[in-house]
């Protein structure tokens, strides 16, 4: 499994091909987003959902092991792409990793700049609800 | 006789905002029921105010006093006149509509409104013109009663006739939807009120860069605007109340300006406007806020209105040809607003991709939650157009929501 900085790494490479393009970089994200596996229906729980996004986003977590699979969906297709690249680099990860990661693709993207206030606040709250549930499943495993 | 004849070219260039690119493609500004741009007079009043005027109104007996006094009394002036209100005195100036409503709410709500009264809004109301009256009915034990909402999203009027009755106190209605961009029946709406005795406050913050305001001829007994809707700057409106009433209203705010002569006794307090005026107001804005009224007085609101509603005509022809287009509000009577859904596309995605090409457009509830609810739906992508906008920005603005749609498929 690579880590959490080397598929950072891998993600900003693909950015830096958009170079900038406003456009380019929305349709990237929704491609993203498309490719997400589905949403366990029965996991789709108002508990589930984030708080804190504008967009729907619903966000679960279970464990593989010893590392914490996330699953997740969300009922704008930008905000499913935003989701879906916290997957790739968060996903498959030990909790330790994950609420030790330092997530320094999101200023090298310059994601603020082409998500705006509203949704940077919700992709936030999404790393936040991830955290949380990554704290609760080292709990789960270290008991 | 109304022409449209307007010289859109030359306005466009009254607009310094509107000759930039953004992200890379030349500004398309449609959201213009949130806030209009400013012509270069109305940044050149500010700039002027600031420059050469700049001091404390009322009170101080040097020049610069005495011309920051007489800019900013010229504004209610011309406020007036914008209002047709029969007396300069009866203009309050304000932070904007939401203030307005508050002020009503505050000081007549508090005083002549009691227990089991009746207060009507109605189900197009914005949040502003909804919540101050909510807190109201909690403090006094008030009832709140809503006109509902056709299909069209039009005001069902028979069902406003039911909600009527002696224990109705006040009725406060939009007179152009922000949402959706219905125009209400006002004047009927006014005259039904005052048939059972209630007093009515007009939220005029969308009619004000589309509609002529008439106080008079409309009755109302308040009406109240925002002046950066009308092409003025933000942080600024007035309030229209008929002298009797405010007269008869407790003060709404304590502090400087609104008192006579105060002392650890007792205060007495100023005559109208300006017992509602407590504290240093936005001076520069409220100056600047004349020069956008003679900047709308110049071109004529009845020219404008023509112009928008061929443009809104246009916009409708050509958005009911996009696959998927579904219009939300399509009331026979109807500012430049055309608020739509495109099935199978979120909103907020809709208006994030337009954004990369440069047009902007409002997403979302539109601060009127509850009739997005009456919809059943969370929100609209929202297209508002103003005097300086063209039919080429639209046709580019189709171009880009079908481009748009393709990315969806």
């Amino acid at each position: 499994m690579a880590t959490i900085s080397s598929i950072q790494e891998s993600i900003i490479e693909d950015f830096e091909m958009l170079d900038g393009d406003m456009e380019m970089t929305i349709g990237y994200i929704m491609e993203l987003g498309s490719k997400l596996p589905d949403f366990p229906e029965d996991q789709r729980t108002d508990e589930n959902i984030v708080k804190g996004c504008q967009s729907k986003v619903w966000l679960h977590a279970k464990l593989d092991g010893d590392k914490v699979v996330y699953e997740a969906d969300s009922n704008t297709a930008i905000t499913k792409g935003l989701v879906s690249l916290l997957l790739t680099i968060l996903s498959g990860q030990t909790p330790d990793d994950i609420l030790n990661a330092d997530l320094f693709f999101k200023e090298r993207i310059g994601m603020n700049r082409f998500i705006g206030t509203q949704r940077s606040n919700g992709f936030a709250a999404m790393i936040k609800q991830m955290q949380i549930y990554a704290l609760a499943l080292k709990a789960k495993i270290e008991a | 006789m109304v022409t449209t004849d307007l010289n859109i070219e030359k306005i466009r260039k009254d607009f310094p905002i509107l000759h930039q690119e953004v992200n890379g493609k030349p500004l398309i500004y449609f959201d213009n029921a949130a806030t209009s741009q400013k012509p270069q007079s109305v940044i050149d009043a500010l700039t002027h105010y600031y420059n050469t005027d700049n001091a404390n109104i009322h009170r101080g007996i040097h020049t610069l006093a005495e011309r920051s006094t007489t800019a900013f009394e010229n504004t209610r002036k011309a406020v007036a006149e914008f209002l047709n209100s029969n007396e300069v005195e009866e203009i309050i100036f304000t932070k904007g509509t939401t203030e307005g409503i508050n002020l009503v709410a505050a000081t007549y709500g508090r005083k002549f409104i009691g227990e089991g009264d009746e207060i009507i809004i109605s189900g197009l109301e914005h949040h502003s013109n909804i919540v101050p009256w909510q807190i109201l009915c909690e403090e006094k034990g008030s009832v709140l009663k809503v006109i509902p909402v056709n299909d069209k999203g039009e005001l069902i009027m028979e069902e406003y006739d039911k909600l009527l009755s002696d224990k109705t106190k006040l009725v406060s209605v939009n007179y152009i939807s922000n949402a959706l961009g219905t125009i209400n029946p006002v004047k009927e709406i006014i005259d039904k009120a005052h048939g059972v005795g209630a007093k009515v406050l007009i939220d005029a913050a969308q009619a004000a860069p589309h509609a002529t305001l008439d106080v008079q001829g409309l009755d109302c007994d308040f009406m109240a605007f925002s002046a950066h809707k009308v092409y003025g700057p933000t942080g600024v409106g007035a309030l229209y109340g008929k002298r009797a009433l405010l007269e008869a209203m407790p003060p709404y705010q304590g502090g400087g300006e609104m008192i006579k002569d105060v002392s650890f006794s007792g205060t007495t307090y100023n005559d109208i406007p300006y017992k509602f005026e407590a504290g240093t107001p936005n001076i520069g804005e409220v100056i600047a806020l004349k020069a956008a009224l003679d900047y709308v007085s110049e071109l004529g609101l009845e020219n404008i209105a023509a112009y928008e509603h061929e443009l809104l005509e246009y916009a409708t022809e050509l958005l009911s040809e996009v696959e998927g287009f579904q219009a939300i509000g399509t009331a026979d009577n109807k500012a430049s607003v055309i608020s739509f859904l495109i099935d199978g596309v979120h909103p907020f995605d809709l208006g994030q991709i337009l954004d990369a090409k440069g047009i902007a457009v409002r997403t979302g509830h539109h601060c009127a939650q509850p009739l997005m609810e009456r919809f059943e739906i969370e929100g609209t992508v929202r297209a508002s157009f103003s005097v300086y906008n063209t039919k080429e920005e639209i046709k580019t603005f189709v171009e880009a929501l079908k481009s748009a749609i393709k990315m969806f498929k």
